[in-house]
C-alpha cells in the first residue's frame, strides 16, 4: 500500500466544508467519519489479526459512557474525558482479550463471547443510576473549544478527521513493520505463525488493546458531536454491525477499506431513505438489497474492487 | 556435542500410548533421520520436541537446558523450530511475505526482514517466485517455502517433518544439495523421512520408531539391515524370509 492514496482520500475529505458550508452535507460527513473510526478499531483486530468481533460497540460505548460520566457527574474537563474514554476502551479490550484468547476461542466463538459482552454492558447501562439509565446521559451544550464542543460543524470535521487520518497513517504503517507481519501470521495460520516463534496471545491482544482503543475514540466523538447517548445507541448491536459492515464493504485489511466502507454504507443508507419515500421500512430493504449486491459483486471491497475476499 | 536430547519420552492419548519412552540424541552439525512406519509415533515426537505438545513423561534438552516446560514460540525463539508434514503456509501473503514473517524473529526491520527473505529465497531456489501468492505454489514449491520459512529464523535445530514426501525423484535430487549446505553452514537437522534413498544419502544417524517404541539407531545401511526394522515394515518373518529367498 502506498502513501499517495491515503493522503489523497484525506484532503478530498478536508476539503468538503471548505467547499459547502451546508449543515446536512456536514451532518453527514461527520457521521460517516465517526462509523468510519469505530471501523478503522475493527479494521485492526479483524482485518489485520483476523479475530472477528461482533462486539465492537463494548468498546464504542465504554468510550461514550466514560467521557459523559465523567464530563456530567464529575464535571471533568471534556478533554480529559476523552482520554479516558478511550484509555478504558483499551482497558476493557485488553481485560476481555486476555480472558477470550486465554480460552483459545476463535472463529464464531469469539464472535459470539465479543457480541455477548457488548450486550451485558448494554443492560447495564440501561438500568445503572450513574449512567443515566434508560434516560441517557445529556451532556450539557456549552460550545468552546476546552469544551472539545464546536459552534461550527467544520471544526468538529476536522477535529473527527485528524483522528481517522491518525488511524489511516497508523494502519499504513503497522503493514511496514514486524508487528503487522505477526498479525499477518497470527490470522493466516496460527500453528505456523507459532513455530516461526510468534506468541499468538501477546500478538492478539496487542491487536485488539489498539483495535478497542480506536473504536472507543469513535464513542467519545460521538457524544462530542451529539451530545446526547443512551445505551442502545451506543452499546447496541447496530453499532457492532456498523463497525464490521464498513471494512467489509470497503475491504477487509485494508488501509482505506474501513473510511471508505464508512462514506459508502452512510451514503447508502442516505440515498435509501430518500429512495423509499414515506414508507417505513422500506429504506432497510433498499439498504439490504444493495449490500448483499455489494458483497457478491465486490467480495474484496471498495478499496480492492477487482481482487476477491 | 550432542544439541538436542530426549529422555524416555512417552505421550498418551487416552488409552493409545503414541511414544512410549523414546530417547534420542542428535549431535551438533549432523544430519539424523528419524524413519519407522505409518502411525508409528515420529510426528507426535516432534511436536513434543518443538513444545507444540507436552509429553505425559520424559524431558527434552536442548544445548544442555531442559526445555520441557517451554512452549512452541519461546523453543523457536531459542533455536528450535519445525516445519510441517501438511504444509502450513501463510496462503493470503506472497512467498516473499511468508518467509519474512521467519526472519523477523531475529530482524525487527522490515527492510532486514525483507532482504533476509530474499536471500533464503535463493538458498532453496524460490527466487523466481518471491512475489507469487504463496497459495499458487505447487507441492514442491510449498515444501520449499517450509523449509525456506523456518531457515529464515536462523534456527540451530531444523526439525524437518517429510519435506521431501510428495516430491518426484527429481525435485527430490534437487533438494538434497540444498539440505546438505544448510548443514554445512552450521544448522543441525533432525529429519523424518520416507523418502529411503535420501535418508541413505543424507544422514549419518538413523533412528527407528515402530508402534512408538525406539527399535533401532545406527548409521542408515546397518538400520536397514536390521531384521527387527525390516518386521516392523513388512511384518513378523519377513527377515527370516528375506534371508531364506537370498
Amino acid at each position: 500500500m502506498r502513501l499517495w492514496p491515503v493522503l489523497m482520500l484525506i484532503a478530498v475529505i478536508a476539503a468538503v466544508p471548505l467547499l459547502t458550508s451546508a449543515n446536512t452535507v456536514l451532518n453527514f460527513v461527520a457521521a460517516a467519519l465517526i462509523v468510519a473510526l469505530a471501523a478503522q478499531g475493527w479494521n485492526i483486530l479483524g482485518g489485520l489479526a483476523g479475530q472477528l468481533s461482533f462486539g465492537h460497540a463494548a468498546f464504542y460505548g465504554t468510550g461514550a459512557y466514560i467521557t459523559a460520566v465523567l464530563q456530567v457527574r464529575w464535571g471533568v474537563n471534556a478533554w480529559l474525558g476523552a482520554l479516558a474514554g478511550v484509555a478504558a476502551g483499551a482497558a476493557l479490550g485488553t481485560a476481555i482479550g486476555a480472558m477470550v484468547f486465554r480460552a483459545g476461542l476463535r472463529g464464531s466463538y469469539f464472535a459470539l463471547v465479543t457480541l455477548a459482552f457488548a450486550e451485558v454492558l448494554r443492560i447495564a447501562a440501561n438500568a445503572a443510576p450513574i449512567t443515566g439509565g434508560a434516560a441517557g446521559l445529556l451532556v450539557r451544550l456549552d460550545p468552546a473549544p476546552a469544551n472539545f464542543q464546536f459552534v461550527s460543524r467544520a471544526a468538529f470535521l476536522e477535529v473527527a478527521l485528524a483522528c481517522v487520518a491518525a488511524v489511516l497513517l497508523l494502519t499504513l504503517w503497522i503493514g511496514r513493520t514486524r508487528f503487522g507481519a505477526r498479525l499477518a501470521a497470527v490470522r493466516e495460520n496460527e500453528e505456523a505463525a507459532r513455530a516461526l516463534g510468534i506468541d499468538p496471545f501477546r500478538a492478539k491482544l496487542q491487536a485488539m488493546a489498539l483495535s478497542a482503543g480506536i473504536t472507543a475514540a469513535a464513542g467519545v466523538l460521538y457524544v462530542q458531536y451529539y451530545l446526547y447517548i443512551d445505551a442502545d445507541l451506543v452499546f447496541g448491536t447496530g453499532v457492532s454491525v456498523a463497525a464490521l459492515l464498513a471494512p467489509v464493504v470497503g475491504g477487509v485489511g485494508t488501509v482505506l477499506g474501513p473510511v471508505l466502507g464508512g462514506l459508502a454504507l452512510q451514503g447508502l443508507g442516505q440515498a435509501a431513505r430518500l429512495a423509499a419515500g414515506p414508507v417505513p421500512g422500506v429504506d432497510q430493504v433498499v439498504f439490504g438489497v444493495f449490500l448483499v449486491a455489494a458483497i457478491a459483486f465486490m467480495p474484496g471491497g471498495l478499496a480492492n474492487p477487482r481482487g476477491r475476499a | 556435542m550432542t544439541l538436542l536430547t530426549v529422555e524416555k519420552v512417552s505421550k498418551r492419548f487416552g488409552g493409545l500410548l503414541a511414544v512410549a519412552e523414546a530417547s534420542i540424541g542428535v549431535p551438533a552439525g549432523s544430519i539424523t533421520g528419524l524413519i519407522g512406519p505409518n502411525g508409528a509415533g515420529k510426528t507426535t515426537l516432534f511436536t513434543i520436541i518443538a513444545g507444540f505438545t507436552t509429553p505425559s513423561t520424559g524431558r527434552v534438552l536442548f544445548d544442555g537446558a531442559d526445555i520441557t516446560p517451554l512452549n512452541a514460540h519461546t523453543r523457536a525463539q531459542r533455536g528450535v523450530v519445525r516445519t510441517f508434514q501438511i504444509v502450513q503456509p501463510f496462503a493470503g501473503l506472497t512467498v516473499r511475505e511468508n518467509i519474512a514473517v521467519g526472519a523477523h524473529l531475529r530482524h525487527a526491520s522490515r527492510r532486514a526482514a525483507l532482504d533476509r527473505a530474499t536471500n533464503v529465497a535463493d538458498q532453496v531456489g524460490l527466487t523466481h517466485a518471491l512475489d507469487q501468492p504463496a497459495a499458487t505454489l505447487t507441492v514442491a514449491g510449498r515444501k520449499r517455502l517450509e523449509l525456506a520459512r523456518a531457515l529464515a529464523t536462523q534456527p540451530r535445530l531444523l526439525l524437518l517433518d517429510e519435506v521431501l514426501a510428495g516430491l518426484n525423484p527429481a525435485e527430490i535430487a534437487a533438494m538434497l544439495p540444498i539440505l546438505r549446505q544448510i548443514v554445512a553452514s552450521g544448522v543441525t537437522i533432525l529429519m523424518i523421512e520416507h523418502v529411503m534413498q535420501a535418508v541413505m544419502q543424507l544422514c549419518s544417524t538413523v533412528h527407528v520408531l515402530a508402534q512408538g517404541r525406539m527399535i533401532a539407531s545406527g548409521p542408515p545401511a546397518a538400520v536397514c539391515a536390521d531384521p527387527a526394522v525390516i518386521e516392523a515394515y513388512l511384518g513378523k518373518g519377513a527377515a527370516a524370509r528375506m534371508a531364506a529367498h537370498g
